[in-house]
Parts: C-alpha cells; structure tokens; sequence
C-alpha cells in the first residue's frame, strides 16, 4: 500500500474511534444535555476524520470537493438540531444533571 | 475483503430485524417513530448492498426523511406521547398469528433462495438497447423509456392520492394554516440551506442520466428544503391557495401526459419518442416530475403539520444554568 493509503486508513480508523466514542457517551451520559455533548464528537471528529480518510481515496477533485461539502452541511444542521433539541427540552423543563 | 463485507452484511439484516422488532414492540408511539426512521437509513445501506443506488438515495431522502416528518406530525396532532393500547388476543390466536407469520417468513426465504441460481432477467436487453434510449443510465432508460407507460400511471396516481389528501386535510379553498416560529438559528439555517437544497436537487436530476438520481430523488430532496422552510415559519409555501397546489401537484403528469400525447400526434406510437430527441423529451419530463414530486411531498407535510402554539426558546433565568 502507498503512504496515501496508509494515512487514509489511519484516518478512517481515528474516525471510527470518535464515532464509537460518541456512540457510548450517547448510551451512557445522564441527561440530554451531556448526550448532545457527546454527539458533537461523533458528527465533528469522527465524520470529519472519515471525511479526510477518504478524500485521499476519492477519485476526481470534484468528488473530494463533494465530500467536504457533505462534512460542512452534517456540521451545520447538527449544530443547529443540537441547539434545537437543547431549547425544546429546556422549554420542557429538564434540568441538567447535578452530580448528587 | 469479501469476508468483511459478509460480516457487514450479516450484522445489517440483524440490525434490521432488530430494529424491525424493536419498532412493532415498543410501548411509546415517539419512540417507535425515531426507531423507524433508524431502520429506514438501516435500510438505504442495505439497498446500496444490493447494488441498486438509486432506491438507496429514495429510501433515504422519503422513506426515512419525509415518511419520518409525517409520522412525527402524526405523533404530535395525536395526545402527547401516546402509548399503544394492551392487545386483548387469546393464546389460540397468537399462536396462530405466530405460526402464520413463521411460515410466510420460510416461504419468502424459500422463493429468495430458488432465485439466486438464475440469470439477470431483463438486463442484457436492456444493456443492448440503451444507446437508443436517450440516456446513459439504465434505470432512468427503464423507467422513463423502455417502461414509461407505467411511470405515466404511477405519477397520476400520486397525483390523485395527494389531492385526496389535500381535500381532506385543508378543506375548501381555504389557504393553509401558518405558524410563523420567531427562532433565529432555525430560520438561518433554513434560509442557508434552501438554495443548497435547490442545487442538489439539479445536480440529483442531471446526474440522473448517467448516474443513481434521477426525478424522484430530486423531488424528494427539493420537498426537505421546503418542509424545512416551513419549519423555520417562512409562510410563502402556506400562503398558496389549495387551486395553486393543485396545479402544481398535476403539473408532472401534464406534462407526461402532453410528451405522450404529441408523439403519437407526430405519427409515433404511444410513448414512442423520436430517436433524436428522446434525451431533451426525458430531461424536460424529468424536470417536471421533480417539480410535482417535490411540491407534493411539502405540501403533504405542511398540510398535515399540527399547530405550534410555541415562540422561541425562553432564556434561562440567572443563576439556573451554573
């Protein structure tokens, strides 16, 4: 294999490590504030790193634009659903978990 | 490799049965929802497995996407985190219903194994005529060529089924309800990602006559920028009138229809395009699906959307945040 594939690999690997890792934050943190937080790793680091990993495989530079293109709008709508679902359950009244 | 891909296979229908199950059991009809928009994407992973991308890119954009807003629209006009009601079968009839259920299931399997060992069907002739088709794309030759009668008749009946929809819904000629939200994230974001909406849904029906895309998922990717315009209170699409709907709902099979109509008026069979002109005929008839299919889609949500009675997100009281 070629360096550029060593470094994708590398790079698809990290990324599936921040998604595992937002995966258990999602099953495992308390209250729906600490989950979104745990989410964001998984949308920003992981589908970023993945992103990156696969732009060096990608074929034409048009794919490779299309791919980041998709990495910045899964950035944009996330940070926007996480602040919608944030304020939707502040409205509902949850509060943030204290530790007891 | 191939080893790894059969483990992914194996682990995605037992995903799929899982969610499937989990689906049918859960008690909480909110929860039931997000669990089937799961299996849908669960299941456009699966489609691009089979190899078929374009039923992919449907199943994403309608199956787990818009299916998904209208289920949880109908989540919300129902009471607030309704549950399922207890089922009052006997042990007689579940074992019935159980064994029932088992046997078609072996059956399927069954049918599914027999076919494996024959050829492709249709594709070779397929493959041999597609030079004449127009397009480069064998799907899109299929569906809007070689079998167009049946698209024809599938987009009127679309067509009829949301007007239907639509007359039940919003009622006489009475524009429909607007709830303009006051959220400032939720409206940029609506206003920003709109036109990018609208650029994906061109390069979705250009890309269609060589690669997976095509009117459909154009439509179904136009509609999202539409229903999420509505989300965020922009009221123009609520303003039409239900005779400007309409209009816009049939508009695709006007124009099927009239392509159709003008061939066998220039001497040719139904549906039989000119050899030369079978590109531009497909690409406009396209385009008009991709208008009908996308204002059918939004209009089908924002008419079935409930009442938001809610402003923006109060700000937090001092102190409480910390």
């Amino acid at each position: 294999m070629s360096w550029s594939e060593w470094i994708s690999t590398l790079l698809l690997l990290s990324g599936g490590f921040f998604f595992v890792a937002g995966t258990v934050g999602l099953l495992r943190f308390p209250d729906v504030y600490t989950r979104l937080h745990a989410l964001t790793k998984a949308d920003n680091l992981g589908l970023g790193l993945t992103t990156a990993g696969l732009i060096l495989q990608a074929e034409t530079p048009p794919a490779a634009l299309k791919l980041a293109l998709i990495w910045v709008l899964v950035i944009v709508t996330g940070a926007a659903a996480s602040y919608l679902i944030a304020g939707s359950a502040r409205t509902a009244g949850l509060r943030p978990w204290r530790r007891p | 490799m191939t080893h790894l891909l059969s483990v992914f296979d194996v682990l995605l229908a037992a995903g799929l049965l899982g969610l499937a199950w989990l689906v049918m059991a859960s008690r909480d009809l909110f929860r039931a929802v997000v669990l089937f928009i799961g299996f849908g994407l669960l299941l456009s992973l699966a489609w691009v497995r089979l190899g078929a991308a374009d039923i992919a890119l449907a199943e994403a954009a309608i199956g787990a996407g818009l299916t998904g807003v209208l289920l949880l629209n109908t989540t919300a006009c129902l009471r607030r985190r309704e549950t399922v009601p207890e089922a009052h079968l006997s042990t007689f009839a579940r074992f019935l219903t159980g064994s029932l259920c088992v046997a078609g299931g072996c059956a399927i399997a069954l049918i599914v194994a027999d076919l494996a060992g024959q050829e492709g069907g249709l594709a070779g002739q397929v493959q041999a005529r597609l030079a004449a088709s127009g397009v480069s794309s064998p799907v899109t030759a299929v569906l809007l060529n070689f079998r167009g009668y049946d698209t024809l008749l599938e987009i009127g009946v679309l067509a009829l089924a949301v007007i239907g929809l639509a007359s039940l819904l919003a009622g006489d000629l009475k524009p429909l309800p607007a709830e303009p939200v006051d959220d400032p994230v939720l409206s940029a974001l609506a206003r920003r990602l709109f036109p990018v909406a609208i650029l994906v849904a061109g390069h979705l029906l250009w890309s269609g006559t060589h690669a997976p895309g095509g009117a459909f998922q154009a439509g179904a990717v136009l509609g999202s920028g539409g229903v999420l315009l509505h989300l965020a209170g922009f009221t123009a699409f609520s303003r039409l009138r239900i005779r400007g709907l309409r209009a816009l709902f049939v508009l695709g099979f006007c124009v099927f229809l009239a392509v159709a109509g003008g061939v066998v008026i220039a001497g040719n069979r139904l549906l039989e395009y000119p050899p030369g002109l079978a590109r531009e005929l497909i690409v406009l008839i396209e385009s008009a699906l991709m208008v009908s299919v996308g204002f059918m889609l939004a209009g089908l949500i924002i008419i079935s959307s409930p009442p938001r009675p809610r402003d923006h997100f109060p700000l937090p009281r001092r102190g409480e945040m910390s």
